[in-house]
């Protein structure tokens, strides 16, 4: 199994990026990195003038990068970063807006997790479409991943399960981060760019509860499939996902990496996870078919 | 395809509340079985094959479609259940699906691609080149479009696309995206998207505490908290009120509880080339169904006839008695 990072969902500013890829460069484990605003038009002229010294740096350091298009695709600015990302040649491109499939127009492409790929019959027609790799909704349980992953290797197709950070569980057209703090997208300032893992949304009894992205909503749990790596290799997983976060992912990676060679049993591996401070609990409730915040410890049972 | 009139779609949510739609002038209702294959899989809601036969013969008999809705997400295991509602609904002539699922859309458009294809609010297509996939693909001939677009904004739409508009003007006022919102899943274990399900009322809990406050709770979760003199909502996950730590006071972080409302701009979306107009709520009782599908068939009407659309009060059933025109009015609304 190849181990990958995703797309940055956060509005980190362009130093902290420019640094985490570096060290994803030199010193990470991971094999690919999904590249790109997936979340918010409005933040992405930020970074792109970095992108492509970045890509380069990546590149060089033996990772396959792709590039992930938005989720969310309504305005002429999302269209036209949309048709962007189509034209790219040089390297793989990940469609998470069913807009992006008029413009790949045969061209092999990776399908992402925003893109609703809950069967079988849908995963065969998008592979006759081109598309050769398939991230899966975050909240597919194990019972249908099992059946998916069959099928990509009948269709020989790569499929890909998020094994790390918060799982995203809403999209809006409204900003969350401007309304909280009394504004419209429009005029938002970037208040976002002050939440490295995302704006803690608490109920009114102080219960920790969601995360708030921009027009985004994450989990306040960070999923964990760490015991579950096992079950992914045997079901024909080919590709686990990381989601980045501020915690130091090299550990992560590492982590991940090392349970997927065997090298490292899990239990250690949840024991350096545990120490990385993680200001939430592990999650793994969807993964069972359960509410998705939910940590079930199969060894408990 | 600017037209001056628009069909009006209703919600039917039971057999009965199909008959008093039908009765009170409705085009076209839209339903759909009793499981997990349409979106509002709720207890006690949507129609056993025999009591479909029944309804969609008494709507044709009264010159009006029957829309099924089979608009979730089969996940993998489970897509049979699908194919069987579309099957049904064939063997039933209902007069068109409102589909979500790429596979659910494939398999209509290969196997009754005579029958109309509507692309469910659910399928999240917010773009012409979106709305294009589905209709080159699978021969889709009618978008629902998300409540999330302004009216200048449709009207770039319709003149792009190659099939009709239809959108919703009153009810819920979604907030999420759907078919991409999972929170009920996250905290009830049970998918908006594969089962149907939205705030399931099994998992809801009312307390009245001594002060004589209402809490609404959703599984472990409270979702608000009432004070005497407010009615309590239905504890709706992005209706409910939050605390963030800059904040003194808990917030409506998603929305208020509020009724989308459009029917003062109805010429306006009619002009900017919706063909279909869509009143929310399967739901609701027959007299909400009666009161509301009448009010509207008779301002569908006035504007057709050039005369200017009066209503009846239709904001004594609206949500907390607030209403909006949410996105649809001014872009400020995001």
């Amino acid at each position: 199994m190849k181990l990958t990072m995703g797309p940055i969902p956060f509005h980190w500013n362009n130093e902290t990026r420019v640094d985490f890829y570096a060290r994803l460069a030199d010193e990470s484990p991971v094999d690919t990195i999904y590249m790109g605003e997936v979340i918010c038009s409005k933040r992405e002229p930020f970074f792109r003038p970095l992108q492509e010294e970045v890509v380069a740096r990546l590149e060089r350091g033996g990772k396959t990068v792709v590039m992930s298009s938005l989720t969310e695709v309504m305005l002429k600015r999302e269209r036209k970063m949309m048709s962007e990302i189509c034209d790219i040649s040089a390297r793989e491109i990940e469609i998470n807006n069913s807009s992006g499939l008029t413009q790949i127009s045969g061209k092999k492409h990776r399908i992402g997790p925003m893109m609703n790929v809950y069967n079988e019959a849908t995963m065969g027609y998008l592979a006759g479409q081109g598309a050769t790799h398939f991230s899966l909704p975050v909240e597919l349980p194990a019972t249908s991943t099992r059946l998916l992953a069959q099928a990509a290797g009948e269709l020989g197709v790569g499929v890909e399960v998020q094994v790390f950070g918060r799982a995203s569980v809403a999209i809006s057209a409204r900003c969350y981060h401007a309304r909280a703090h009394n504004r419209i997208k429009d005029n938002c300032l970037f208040v976002c760019e002050k939440d490295p893992d995302g704006m803690a949304l608490k109920t009114l009894d102080d219960k920790d509860f969601l995360t708030i992205n921009g027009i985004q909503t994450l989990s306040h749990s960070y999923v964990n499939l760490l015991a579950e790596i096992d079950d992914l290799a045997q079901m024909g997983v080919t590709h686990c996902r990381l989601l980045p976060h501020s915690q130091d992912m090299i550990v992560v990676a590492n982590v991940f990496r090392g349970v997927m060679d065997g090298k490292l049993d899990v239990e250690e591996g949840q024991h350096r996870l545990k120490e990385l401070d993680i200001p939430a609990p592990f999650s793994n409730g969807f993964w069972y078919g359960k509410a998705g915040h939910l940590n079930i410890d199969l060894s408990m049972t | 395809m600017k037209s001056n009139t628009a069909e009006l779609i209703c919600p039917a949510g039971t057999p009965a509340a199909l008959r008093t739609a039908v009765d009170a002038g409705a085009d076209a209702v839209y339903c759909g079985f009793q499981n997990a294959t349409n979106a509002r899989n709720f207890p006690g809601l949507n129609f056993t094959p025999e009591e479909m036969e029944k309804s969609v013969a008494y709507a044709h008999q009264k010159g009006a479609k029957v829309l099924l809705a089979i608009n979730t997400f089969p996940p993998a295991g489970k897509f049979d259940l699908w194919k069987q509602a579309v099957v049904a609904g064939a063997k039933m002539n209902v007069d068109a699906y409102i589909v979500a699922d790429v596979g659910v859309a494939d398999f209509v458009a290969n196997n009754y691609p005579e029958k109309r294809l509507h692309l469910s609010v659910q399928a999240a297509a917010s773009s012409p080149e979106a709305i294009r996939y589905y209709c080159e693909s699978f021969g889709v001939k009618r978008v629902v479009l998300p409540r999330i677009l302004t009216v200048p904004e449709i009207r770039n739409i319709a003149g792009e696309i190659p099939c009709e508009i239809e959108t919703f003007i009153f009810g819920n006022h979604g907030l999420m995206v759907e078919g991409r919102c999972s929170l009920t899943n996250y905290i009830t274990g049970l998918s908006t998207n594969m089962d149907g399900v939205c705030s399931p009322a099994a998992e809801v809990k009312y307390e009245r505490d001594e002060a004589g406050n209402m809490s609404t709770r959703l599984g472990p979760y409270l979702i608000d908290c009432y004070s005497c003199d407010e009615t309590a909502g239905y504890p709706t996950i992005c209706k409910g009120r939050y605390k963030v730590a800059h904040r003194d006071e808990g917030f409506y972080a998603f929305e208020e509880p509020i009724t989308l409302n459009l029917s003062r701009m109805l010429p306006e979306l009619m002009e900017a080339g919706v063909n279909a107009f869509k009143i929310e709520g399967r739901q609701r009782s027959k007299a909400y169904v009666r009161r509301v599908v009448s009010a509207f068939r008779q301002a569908v009407d006035d504007v057709r006839d050039g005369n200017e659309p009066e209503f009846a009060d239709l904001l004594a059933l609206t949500e907390g008695q607030k209403q909006t025109e949410g996105a649809f009015k001014s872009k400020t609304w995001r």
